[in-house]
């Protein structure tokens, strides 16, 4: 085997060395019916063959590097310079675990600790820990730290709080994430199946039961809320007693009011943009920013700087009682392995493109979005929803269902369309949340805008294999 | 020498990589939406790539240093798997786009499911986990439904041995169950009598590391699931440990209803310097409704269907069929978005593949000889006390900074000092029923010069010990730094440059 070094002269040796005759000796405790049991595997392949094969299942899929794409809905294509690459790919980081011996891995500790600085800059907050799994995650992980700082705050001594409210407009997945994590806790969880996104209707849900409210801005529908109306709902949170919680899409924190200076308790969301590939959905990584009031009953890895004997700076894990490893059954979270590597690749994308280049990036997507969104505003037949000004998501309402407009798109302009609201928000039918980042050039734009008026004549005409899709219905 | 960080080299006016010039006209910035300052650092491209290329410098890693953490497998990482995973029709790829558009990474992780199905014996397997304690809250969730599915309302209670890793508990609690902490044996195993005292109907099941965290077989685990079983619990294997017998038994023959698998561990994808992870579980066949999803399937075409569909896979009977996403009935629902670390899903598909079935006993079998060469000559030439050290080990042994003649000394020192002969340390005070815990995991991909390097430095270190115990008090000397404050760090909280 290529990964094994020891040769049978070896072997022997060592079987020697314990007092053993063969190998199979070594697996005596393992009842001796089930030892050895027959594996049904493929033959091993070289590497050479291997990356064939991986290569062909690699090749059967249509990837975005090679298509026209307007497909966001909370996993994004932002430009990766090489540096991130490069950098990450250093394989002192990678091959390296969780730094439990701080004297020795002072690169990836220091590595954290400039990526918590840069989260906290980034969202405005105290503090930042050293990722989640993912922007779901981080969202289940700030309720329940929510749940648990929230207690103390309900009047008349009436024990924990249980309500947890979260908007219909925050991610679909991350609702779901939440409701998975949480059922074992007796939780009641409202607020997702609104029809109306309005943050009035959302605190008429707030009552003194109540956490925490979760909510996203720009929101799942890619609407912005202004600091103004942010600063409001946080202050009808707090005044219930509850904390609110928001997750953000970190490139539009490039140019849009960090969260907390309106007044936020958490903010959280999913880290994917910031120097990480598509990778089909994982890994990515979920950022975490909180209150230093919050910060020791939150959860998962946080770094933070002291000094060595020599009074020299240095840097390790700490408030590690919180941690499951020390606390067990009483710890914030089970949480250990996190997402480094990923942390790593946002904290070397934030250095490199800087206060400059993120503010460049966020800004090119907003105006690449606001020319896209008025030119297909002109096209008759569809229609911009949303009141509100947006980021670099907004939904168009089509004049046919959209599952049909994508395929369309696909097959004849090798444009992936963006992403069906449908089965999330039934009452958007016919509705297509489109995503422009600074990846998508003018002409992608255009021909974007070309291929949607040329699917609008055909819907006045009938064709477009409607009728197929009216039968289909029947 | 101190490393500054991004913000002390930054400097006003210093930018990285520049984008294209915009090409759209400008639309007015909405008023009351816009920050006015960002305090990220400004430096050249040269700067970022000297700073990480310095900060990883600052670091041990497998391809720097012999890194025996034990309970972390530290393989040595193929570097196929990272040009596996670096393709772009993986890369590239949106976890949204239609099923038609990923057929071959579906297949990928169809084959992964199939693959680790067949290696544990389980009968189903979910990919969505991204770490180890994770696919624990997905176990531990999938047995509380299970039990409430079948009525059993007053099951609570989950058994967990005090060997076990504190994910094991914290999962418990996280799930909205109690935990019930079993003592271990003289053996060093499971106390048979402290779990039969507490196998009751108010248990969910019982969580089990097999190998435990000593290192240690379960010698009667066949005994302990059917106790389980008869008392109406379901038995949750803890796969951290699958290192010591890929291979070699397949944990659903013991009588194991449910386990996570860390790819990180057994299946040589990298650590990252903590995570990305991946931690699938596998399910017996009772259990598998209760899984999260979406999973890969197979939908079968039949014959008649007249559709020039581009991405239509053969089975071996030559039928058609394409791969959709599944959600299982009773699912407990999404542990997190998507469908997993599929990065990290890609490099086991690789690895996996590479091994085959012998190759994968032949892991099992070199981790072990590994562990108990090391622990022999620790034994016999160091005077280490090695726990339960009359036994055979698996893919790990606990030792302990106990020494004779040296009684100022503890497994900390010998953790630091072992920093300046270029070691990695292993896993320090862990398991907590271990006084000075040193636990040592080789893993098979280290040569036995390697292994006898460190041997004859902890005997070095042993004898330093008792004639210049400040070398150790003192350690370590080389490293970037010095004995660093934790206590000091805890007080002052300082978390970031802000």
């Amino acid at each position: 085997m290529p990964f094994i070094a020891n040769t049978d002269a070896d072997r022997d040796a060592m079987l020697a060395a314990v007092g053993l005759e063969r190998i199979e000796d070594l697996f005596r405790d393992v009842p001796e019916q089930h030892r050895y049991a027959t594996l049904d595997l493929p033959e091993p392949l070289s590497e050479l063959e291997v990356l064939r094969e991986v290569s062909a299942l690699a090749d059967e899929n249509d990837h975005l590097g090679e298509l026209a794409s307007f497909l966001g809905a909370g996993a994004y294509r932002h430009f990766v310079p090489s540096v991130v690459d490069f950098l990450a790919g250093r394989s002192e980081f990678y091959s390296a675990y969780t730094p439990y011996q701080p004297e020795v891995s002072q690169g990836t500790l220091q590595a954290i600790f400039e990526y918590q600085s840069m989260v906290a800059a980034l969202t405005g907050m105290d503090a930042a820990n050293a990722s989640h799994y993912d922007g779901a995650t981080a969202t289940a992980e700030a309720v329940i730290m929510a749940l648990n700082s929230a207690t103390g705050n309900r009047p008349g001594g009436k024990g924990p709080r249980k309500r947890v409210v979260l908007s219909p407009a925050l991610n679909p997945q991350y609702r779901e994430v939440v409701h998975t994590y949480t059922q074992g806790m007796g939780l009641d969880i409202v607020g997702g199946d609104l029809i109306d996104h309005d943050f009035h209707t959302l605190l008429e849900l707030v009552d003194e039961d109540t956490a925490c409210v979760v909510v996203q801005n720009p929101d799942f529908l890619g609407q912005l809320h202004s600091a103004a109306e942010m600063q409001d709902l946080a202050d009808a949170v707090h005044a219930a007693g509850a904390l609110l919680a928001v997750s953000v899409d970190p490139i539009s924190l490039g140019m849009f009011t960090p969260p907390g200076e309106y007044g936020v308790d958490i903010v959280m969301g999913e880290g994917q943009s910031l120097g990480n590939a598509l990778n089909f959905g994982g890994p990515y990584l979920g950022f975490f920013a909180m209150r230093t009031a919050d910060v020791r009953k939150s959860a998962g890895r946080i770094a933070g700087e002291t000094v060595d004997v020599d009074g020299q700076t240095g840097y390790v894990l700490t408030l590690s009682t919180r941690e499951q490893h020390i606390r067990r059954g009483r710890a914030t979270s089970n949480i250990c392995t996190n997402q480094a590597l990923m942390a790593l690749r946002a904290c070397i994308y934030l250095a490199a493109m800087g206060k400059h280049g993120l503010r460049s990036v966020a800004e090119q997507c907003y105006h690449k979005a606001q020319y896209a969104a008025t030119r297909i505003s002109m096209i008759p037949g569809y229609q911009i929803v949303g009141e509100k000004p947006f980021f670099k998501e907004f939904v168009v309402r089509c004049p046919a269902p959209v599952h049909v407009i994508k395929d369309y798109l696909l097959m004849e302009w090798g444009i992936v369309a963006g992403y069906d609201l449908v089965d999330d928000y039934p009452e958007l039918g016919e509705c297509l949340l489109l995503c422009v980042t600074e990846m998508n050039t003018r002409q992608e734009i255009d021909d974007l805008v070309e291929a949607l008026a040329s699917v609008a004549e055909m819907v006045e005409d009938m064709e477009l294999e409607l009728v197929r899709e009216l039968e289909d219905v029947r | 020498m101190i490393e500054p960080t991004v913000y002390d080299l930054s400097s006003p006016g210093r930018h990285g990589p520049l984008l294209p010039v915009l090409d759209v006209p400008e639309a007015p910035l909405p008023d009351g939406y816009l920050r006015e300052d960002l305090l990220l650092p400004e430096l050249s491209e040269l700067d970022t790539v000297r700073h990480f290329v310095r900060l990883s410098q600052r670091n041990m890693g497998i391809d720097t240093n012999f890194y025996p953490l034990g309970s972390c497998t530290m393989k040595y990482n193929p570097k196929v798997n990272e040009k596996a995973a670096g393709l772009a029709g993986f890369t590239d790829l949106h976890p949204l786009q239609d099923a038609e558009m990923t057929q071959g990474a579906m297949q990928l992780l169809l084959e992964l499911q199939v693959y680790l199905a067949e290696i544990s014996g389980f009968d189903a397997v979910t990919l969505q986990p991204a770490a180890g304690a994770q696919g624990e809250l997905t176990g531990v969730l999938m047995m509380r439904k299970y039990q409430l599915d079948r009525g059993e309302t007053q099951r609570t209670k989950i058994l967990v041995p005090d060997s076990a890793h504190g994910t094991n508990p914290a999962t418990t609690t996280m799930s909205g169950l109690q935990v019930v902490e079993l003592p271990s044996s003289p053996r060093g195993n499971l106390d048979l009598e402290a779990l039969k005292a507490n196998l009751d109907d108010t248990v969910v099941g019982l969580m089990l590391t097999n190998p435990n965290t000593l290192g240690l077989f379960e010698e009667r685990i066949l005994e302990i699931t059917q106790l389980v079983h008869e008392a109406g619990g379901l038995v949750y294997g803890d796969g951290a440990n699958m290192n010591a017998i890929v291979g070699v038994v397949k944990p659903a023959d013991l009588g194991i209803d449910v386990m996570h698998f860390n790819l990180h561990k057994t299946f040589s994808t990298p650590h990252g310097g903590g995570g990305p992870g991946a931690g699938p579980v596998g399910v017996v066949a009772k259990l598998a409704p209760f899984l999260p999803g979406p999973v890969v399937s197979v939908e079968h075409i039949p014959d008649d269907f007249d559709d020039e569909e581009e991405h239509v896979h053969f089975d071996e009977d030559g039928d058609d069929f394409r791969l959709i996403w599944h959600m299982p009935s009773k699912s407990i629902g999404r542990v997190r978005s998507y469908y997993g670390n599929f990065g990290v899903l890609v490099r086991a598909y690789t690895y996996i593949r590479m091994h085959g079935a012998p190759g994968l006993r032949r892991i099992a079998e070199n981790a072990v000889l590994n562990a108990n060469y090391l622990k022999a000559r620790l034994q016999q030439e160091a005077s280490y006390p090695v726990a339960f050290g009359d036994r055979i080990c698996m893919h790990e042994f606990v030792a302990q900074g106990i020494l004779e003649g040296a009684p100022d000394i503890h497994t900390m020192d010998i953790a630091k000092r072992l920093m300046d002969y270029g070691f990695h340390p292993p896993t320090v005070y862990f398991p907590l029923i271990v006084r000075e815990a040193l636990m040592i995991e080789p893993t098979e991909t280290e040569s036995k010069a390697t292994l006898d390097a460190f041997a004859d430095a902890m005997i070095q270190i042993a004898r330093e010990a008792r004639e210049e115990p400040e070398l150790l008090k003192d350690a370590p000397h080389s490293a970037p730094v010095k004995r660093l404050d934790e206590v000091r760090a805890a007080r002052q909280m300082i978390l970031c440059r802000c």
